[in-house]
């Protein structure tokens, strides 16, 4: 039999996911019109012989989380708990906690997987890979292709051409190393606790070996990245396969926009019940377009490509929306225009008001362009990014709030540009 | 009577309207510029009326042989060689303006008022001088050349340029009228009017000034020009409330020429002037702008402080604002924010302008 964990992090993390992450825990922000690790949960339990799916991380139980759990164990028919970790415990720390939780059972192997990343999840094909390649107990983890600047921000992997044996793992070198990077997707058998147990007791008997931040490093604290795979590459133990899939990070906000869209893409073929389409007497559809069904949208809007929009949210009379996140309770309000935005839960837009950021896409002109890891501030100016709206926001008639990120509960009463808005 | 308009050069502070048409023929307020003057002149008698231009256009040739026969009355065309100022056209003008000894009206082409030609024909006979300057009040004198004069008689006394103490808050408003004698002052040559002949005229006590009643506005740049145009429509509102467009869909004073159409669910105004075949669809909002004949707005824009230049076509929910000044002919494609663009002749934007500038 077979298991999954998700790593889901906690309220620590995720900051540049910020405002929205005050609202909904970051893992649970909808993606697509599903929240976010809802797509790991649906891919895994295709899985043949999956019989339990654990959630790790540090968030304090609460109720969106448990209301999701229980909704989620009843659409995918399967158990999924959530352990929670005492402290930040990192991706191997987590699961080396855990482990006899993950291992109750008996399972053969079990997949590891990062929250905040979007993916086809080749699941199947990684436990093929696992088959074919020789060796049943070794460790497989998800390679992507990335361009030679970028694979600088990822885990850079280099394997054997002919066996794909990771031959050499680097987290974020300083120097071009490999193209081949880490999707934080893995499969492991058992043994990987004797790995991570190797590098736990390491830690317990030189304890002050490396310094972080505060002066202090706790023993449990253990990263799988740097701690474990550098230490397992060219061992023979652990292996990559490479996909040419969709796969992206969801670290900002403004990657959700992006994820959506891949997200929704793919639903033209594993849920075109999801899809809206155009009929005779409705909204003008563009592209690929996410309605929940409980929105009332008003027959003279447009809407489209790479839209979402949530749970009773009103969309007034010709209203646009292109390449944007309408989140539950928001109103559109006749004539205005969305573009690359996300509109907070419950947020107001005024009539004839224009919300708009600036895309910060990969290069569509390179296959293997990922999302540029963003910062806020350039050159002491924000980058112009997605025009972010809070939860409860409300926009008065008439104003442009353009690459703008506005807090929760905020009542704007005039036009902001590329501005912070507290 | 006779009336010499400056209409001068190429007009570039109105570019880019003036690269389509000579800035005589600008339309504001559904009316090329030159004859919001020129009907008023031609109503207190003026017959004859002489265009001071520094370059030849054909079209304005042409649109004044219309206007000649329209209104039954002579218009010459004095073109100058070189520049010749504010008062070299005069003497270019001579033969013209001494044909009889009437006197006669000069005039800055870019102004904007209540014409009071009636009012400045009788106060220049009742002092009997040479010359009458009309002056205009402002808030703020420092930025201009101000007239210093007796209340009670309007005998200008001198003129301060740019005065950092104040001394006046009367300014030139661009309209004088001179007798005939005025002519032996001025030699064929670049001269200013207000630098090099007024002052002299001011010492001899032969200039008075008459104090503008009502509203006034150089509409020689894109920015005055909607202010103007906004003072233009509140006069109108006083006097012919008539001709404003009126309904549920338009706010304050709002002008639309008859063949044009506004659809559904608009809101226009205040202060908008639509023009001729101007097609407005539907949910469209448009307040503080001048739309040129035969352009096209596109559903759910909106529009505020801008200058649309004949037969351009605005897409779909598009935003344009902070005097945004489009050509002829120019597109702006679906969805896009313009914000202070100045955007030359024919040329379609496929691109949002999120700051002020130049598209070539």
């Amino acid at each position: 039999m077979l298991k999954a964990v998700i790593l889901i992090g906690g309220p620590q993390k995720g900051t540049r996911f910020r405002p929205l992450s005050f609202e909904v825990p970051k893992p649970l922000f909808p993606v697509a019109g599903v929240p976010m690790i809802q797509h790991h949960i649906e891919a895994c339990s295709q899985v043949p012989n999956m019989k339990e799916i654990l959630l790790v991380g540090f968030y304090q139980p609460n109720e969106a989380l448990n209301k999701f759990l229980v909704v989620a164990q009843q659409e995918f028919k399967i158990p999924i708990r959530y352990l929670q970790e005492y402290a930040a415990l990192g991706t191997g720390g987590g699961i080396y906690h855990f482990r006899d939780q993950i291992l109750s059972g008996g399972p053969e192997a079990f997949f590891v997987m990062n929250a905040d990343v979007c993916s086809e999840f080749p699941l199947l094909e990684m436990l093929d890979f696992q088959k074919h390649q020789g060796d049943t107990h070794s460790f497989i983890m998800l390679g992507a292709t990335a361009n030679r600047t970028q694979s600088l921000n990822y885990g850079c992997i280099v394997a054997k051409a002919d066996t794909q044996e990771v031959l050499h793992y680097v987290e974020k070198p300083s120097t071009f190393v490999s193209n081949v990077i880490n999707c934080g997707i893995y499969l492991f058998t058992p043994a990987i606790f004797q790995h991570i147990g190797e590098v736990f007791h390491r830690n317990h008997q030189q304890p002050f070996l490396e310094e972080n931040i505060n002066g202090w490093q706790r023993a449990e604290m253990i990263r799988l990245e740097q701690d474990v795979f550098t230490a397992l590459a060219g061992h023979g133990r652990l292996y990559v396969f490479k996909t040419d899939g969709f796969w992206s990070q969801i670290k900002s906000a403004g990657s959700a926009i992006y994820a959506s869209r891949l997200y929704l893409d793919r639903y033209n073929t594993s849920h075109p019940e999801r899809l809206t389409h155009n009929q005779t007497e409705g909204p003008i559809i563009k592209g690929n377009v996410y309605i929940h069904p409980t929105a009332t949208i008003h027959e003279s809007t447009v809407l489209g490509p790479n839209v979402s929009i949530g749970e009773g949210v009103t969309v007034g009379a010709g209203v646009r929306v292109r390449e944007s996140i309408i989140l539950h309770g928001a109103v559109l309000q006749d004539h205005s225009c969305v573009l690359n935005s996300i509109v907070g839960w419950d947020s107001s837009i005024g009539r004839w008001a224009r919300v708009e950021g600036t895309p910060s896409d990969p290069n569509p002109n390179d296959p293997h362009a990922k999302m540029d890891s963003e910062t806020l501030f350039r050159d002491g100016k924000l980058t112009p990014s997605i025009t972010i709206l809070g939860c409860n926001v409300s926009i008065p008639p008439e104003v442009i709030i353009l690459n703008s990120i506005v807090l929760p509960h905020k009542e704007l009463t005039r036009s902001f540009k590329n501005q912070i808005i507290l | 009577m006779k009336a010499l308009i400056l209409v001068g050069g190429y007009g570039t502070r109105l570019r880019p309207l003036t690269l389509s048409v000579p800035k005589p023929l600008v339309d504001f307020c559904n009316k090329p510029i030159l004859l919001h003057q020129v009907e008023a002149l031609v109503k207190v008698g003026v017959n004859h009326v002489i265009l001071a231009v520094s370059y030849m256009s054909q079209m304005l040739e042409e649109e004044m042989k219309k206007q000649e026969e329209r209104l039954g009355i002579r218009i010459s065309l004095s073109h100058e060689k070189e520049p010749l100022g504010t008062a070299g056209p005069l003497a270019l003008a001579r033969q013209l303006l001494e044909e009889n000894s009437d006197p006669f009206f000069v005039l800055n082409s870019d102004v904007i008022c209540d014409f009071p030609f009636k009012d400045m024909m009788r106060f220049h006979k009742h002092h009997g001088k040479e010359g009458t300057i009309v002056v205009t009040k402002v808030e703020e004198p420092s930025k201009y050349g101000v007239v210093v004069y007796e209340a009670e008689t309007g005998r200008i006394q001198k003129f301060v340029e740019k005065p950092q103490v104040f001394v006046s808050n009367k300014i030139n408003a661009g309209m004088y009228i001179f007798s005939p004698k005025i002519l032996d002052r001025i030699q064929l040559q670049p001269t200013s009017i207000e630098k090099e002949i007024f002052p002299m005229m001011a010492q001899e006590a032969q200039l008075y000034a008459m104090e503008l009643q009502g509203f006034w506005m150089d509409i020689g740049q894109p920015k005055d020009f909607l202010t103007g145009m906004c003072m233009y429509l509140q006069s109108v509102r006083q006097k012919n409330p008539e001709w404003l467009h009126s309904g549920p869909e338009f706010v304050g004073n709002v002008l639309v020429h008859p063949s044009a159409k506004v659809g559904k669910n608009c809101s226009i105004g205040p202060n908008v002037t639509i023009g001729a075949d101007v097609v407005v669809e539907d949910g469209v909002r448009i307040k503080r702008c001048t739309i040129m004949k035969g352009s096209y707005i596109c559903s759910h824009s909106w529009l505020e402080s801008c200058i649309i230049g004949w037969r351009s076509s605005i897409g779909q929910w598009v935003r344009l604002e902070n005097v945004t000044v489009l050509g002829e002919d120019v597109i702006v494609n679906d969805e896009l924010y313009l914000n202070g663009a100045n955007v030359l002749p024919h040329k379609t934007i496929s691109e949002s302008v999120p700051e002020p500038r130049i598209i070539m």
